[in-house]
C-alpha cells in the first residue's frame, strides 16, 4: 500500500526533533483524528533573498504522516520564503511516489504545517519591524 | 542478490492463521484425484458427499451440536450476515426489531445498518470500559415485537467475553431468537451451544489454522431462517450452491484439531499473554490495556501506547519481522479510531494508539520475547517524534 520512497522516509524520518529559538512554527491537525504535525523553520537571510536555512518537525500519525513530514523538510530546506510559500500536499505526495488515497486528506498535513510557520515568522518579523502583521 | 528470508514473527492470529499441516494433508486429495460434486449420485459424488458429511460431524463435535444443526459458508461474514438477514426475513411478520451491540464486528453492523434501510429497528448496546455488554440495559430494550438478540461471544480487537449464557437465561420463555458470533472462541475456549443457549452460532474455519472461504453457522432445529442464496437447494436449501469440498474438508479436520488440542493451545496462549500483560507495562511507560483482565479469549491481547499512532507502531514491528494489528481501523479504508475501543469510552487519542497481539498455535516462547525486545525502543523512537505532550 505504502510506495518505497514512503517506508523509507518512515525507516528513517529527516529532520526530527524541536528546534531552539525558531523563527516560526507552525502546528496543524488533532489528535483526535489521529494526526498532529508541528513544523519548526529558522529564516535566514542569502543574497537580499530569505532562505529557510533550518527545518524540524514532529510527528503524531501513521506512517503517511510521518513521511510527509519528513519528506516535507527535505523539499524545503535552502528555498526562499516564497518558493517555500508555494508547496503543496499535492507536491509532498508526488516526492513520495504518491499516497493512498484515504491517507491523502488526513495525513498529508506537512505542507499546511510549513504554511502555518511561514505565517508565524512573517507575524513575528511584521511586530518586530513595527510594519502591518499579516495573519 | 542473495537474501535471506528469516521467519516472520507472526503475531496477528485473530486476522487470520497459517494453515496447519495436518489440514493441508486431509485436503489435499480433494484438490486432485477427488473432485466429485457432493449432488452426484456416483461413485466420485458419493465420495465427495461422505467427506462433507464427515466434516459436518466433526464440526459439530467440537460444539455440542448434532450434525444436521451445521451449515456450511463461504466466510464469517457470510454465516453472520445469514444468521441476521435470515432471521429477519423469516420472522417480519413477528416483529421488525433486533438488538445488537455496539462492539460488533462490521459484519454484524453493517448488515443491521441494511437491516435499517429495511423498515428493521436496532437497538445497539452500550458497552462497558472493559467492553462487556450491559445486561440492564438489554432487559429494559426487549420489547414485544423484538426477533432476535445479536451479540458477539469474544471481541475480535480486545479479546473481551459477553455474558451470552445471561443473555440465553434472560431471553428465556420469549420467542427471541439469540445469535453469537464465536468465530474468535472456537480453539481458545471449551464452546458448546447447549450450555451456552443460543439459537445460531456463527464459525470460521481460516481462524483456527483452517483454509480461507470457508465458514459454517450452527442452527438450532426449528430456527426460521430464510437463506441469502437461492439455487439447487444444497445444506438443506439454506445455501445453494455447490458445495466447497476441499475447504469444508479442511475445516472439519481444523475443527477436530482444535477440540483435541484446546487444552495445550490455550494453556500455551494464557501462558504468552499474562507474559505480555506483566512485562509490557514494565517495560514501557504510560501503557493502557484494553479489555477485560478475566473475561477474556487467552489469545488475544490489546494495549494503547498514547502519544504514538497504531499504524506506525505495526508498521516498525513489521520492519522488525513481527506481524501484528492495530485496533485503529487506519490502515483500512477509515481513519476512524476503533469503534470497540471508542465504545470503552476510551478517548479517540488514545485508542488511535493501539496494539493487537494475537497469539496461535504456531507461536513459541522466543516470539513473544522478541516482542518485547523490541517493541519499547519502537514506542521510544515514536514518543520521541510526537509534538503531544
Amino acid at each position: 500500500m505504502y510506495s518505497e520512497k514512503v517506508m523509507e522516509h518512515f525507516r528513517n524520518p529527516k529532520n526530527v526533533g524541536e528546534m531552539k529559538d525558531p523563527d516560526g512554527v507552525g502546528e496543524v491537525g488533532n489528535p483526535v483524528c489521529g494526526d498532529v504535525m508541528k513544523v519548526y523553520i529558522k529564516v535566514s537571510k542569502k543574497g537580499g533573498k530569505e532562505i529557510i536555512s533550518n527545518i524540524k518537525f514532529k510527528t503524531f500519525g501513521c506512517v503517511a504522516a510521518i513521511a510527509s513530514s519528513s519528506m516535507l523538510t527535505e523539499i524545503v530546506k535552502g528555498k526562499t520564503l516564497e518558493e517555500a510559500e508555494r508547496i503543496t500536499r499535492k507536491d509532498v505526495s508526488e516526492a513520495l511516489g504518491g499516497l493512498p488515497p484515504v491517507k491523502e486528506h488526513c495525513s498529508n498535513l506537512a505542507a499546511d504545517a510549513l504554511k502555518k510557520a511561514i505565517l508565524d515568522y512573517l507575524s513575528k518579523r511584521g511586530k518586530n519591524e513595527g510594519g502591518p502583521e499579516r495573519s | 542478490m542473495h537474501t535471506i528470508q528469516s521467519r516472520v514473527i507472526y503475531l496477528d492470529n485473530a486476522s487470520t492463521t497459517p494453515l496447519d499441516p495436518r489440514v493441508r494433508e486431509a485436503m489435499l486429495p480433494y484438490l486432485t484425484e477427488r473432485y466429485g460434486n457432493p449432488s452426484s449420485i456416483h461413485k466420485v459424488g458419493r465420495e465427495a458427499r461422505e467427506a462433507v458429511e464427515d466434516a459436518r460431524r466433526k464440526v459439530a463435535d467440537t460444539i455440542g451440536a448434532s450434525p444436521e444443526e451445521i451449515y456450511f459458508t463461504g466466510s464469517g461474514s457470510e454465516g453472520n450476515n445469514l444468521a441476521i438477514k435470515g432471521i429477519a426475513w423469516a420472522n417480519r411478520s413477528r416483529g421488525k426489531h433486533i438488538i445488537t451491540t455496539k462492539i460488533e464486528h462490521k459484519c454484524v453492523l453493517n448488515t443491521c445498518h441494511y437491516l435499517e434501510k429495511h423498515g428493521f429497528d436496532i437497538t445497539y448496546l452500550d458497552v462497558d470500559e472493559y467492553g462487556v455488554v450491559d445486561l440492564e440495559q438489554l432487559k429494559s430494550s426487549l420489547r414485544d415485537d423484538t426477533i432476535l438478540v445479536s451479540v458477539m461471544y469474544a471481541n475480535n480487537e480486545v479479546g473481551t467475553l459477553q455474558p451470552i449464557k445471561e443473555i440465553s437465561q434472560i431471553l428465556k420463555k420469549r420467542d427471541i431468537y439469540l445469535h453469537t458470533d464465536a468465530v474468535q472462541v472456537l480453539g481458545k475456549l471449551p464452546l458448546d451451544v447447549e450450555k451456552l443457549g443460543v439459537d445460531v452460532l456463527t464459525l470460521s474455519a481460516h481462524k483456527i489454522y483452517g483454509p480461507k472461504g470457508v465458514g459454517a453457522v450452527y442452527v438450532r432445529k426449528g430456527t426460521r431462517m430464510d437463506p441469502l442464496i437461492h439455487g439447487g437447494g444444497q445444506e438443506r436449501g439454506l445455501r445453494s450452491g455447490t458445495e466447497n469440498v476441499p475447504g469444508i474438508v479442511g475445516f472439519g479436520t481444523a475443527a477436530e484439531l482444535a477440540k483435541n488440542l484446546l487444552l495445550e493451545d490455550k494453556a500455551k496462549f494464557e501462558r504468552f499473554s499474562e507474559k505480555l500483560i506483566n512485562e509490557i507495562p514494565e517495560r514501557i511507560e504510560n501503557v493502557k490495556f484494553n479489555g477485560h483482565p478475566k473475561k477474556r479469549v487467552p489469545n488475544i491481547v490489546n494495549f494503547s501506547f498514547p502519544r504514538v499512532e497504531g499504524e506506525s507502531i505495526v508498521m516498525y514491528l513489521d520492519l522488525e519481522g513481527i506481524a501484528a494489528s492495530t485496533g485503529s481501523a487506519c490502515t483500512s479504508k477509515s481513519l476512524e479510531p476503533s469503534h470497540v475501543l471508542t465504545a470503552m469510552g476510551i478517548s479517540p487519542e488514545v485508542a488511535h494508539g493501539s496494539l493487537r497481539i494475537s497469539f496461535g498455535r504456531f507461536n513459541d516462547e522466543y516470539d513473544v520475547d522478541k516482542l518485547l525486545e523490541v517493541l519499547p525502543g519502537i514506542i521510544e523512537k515514536l514518543r520521541k517524534m510526537s509534538p503531544l505532550g
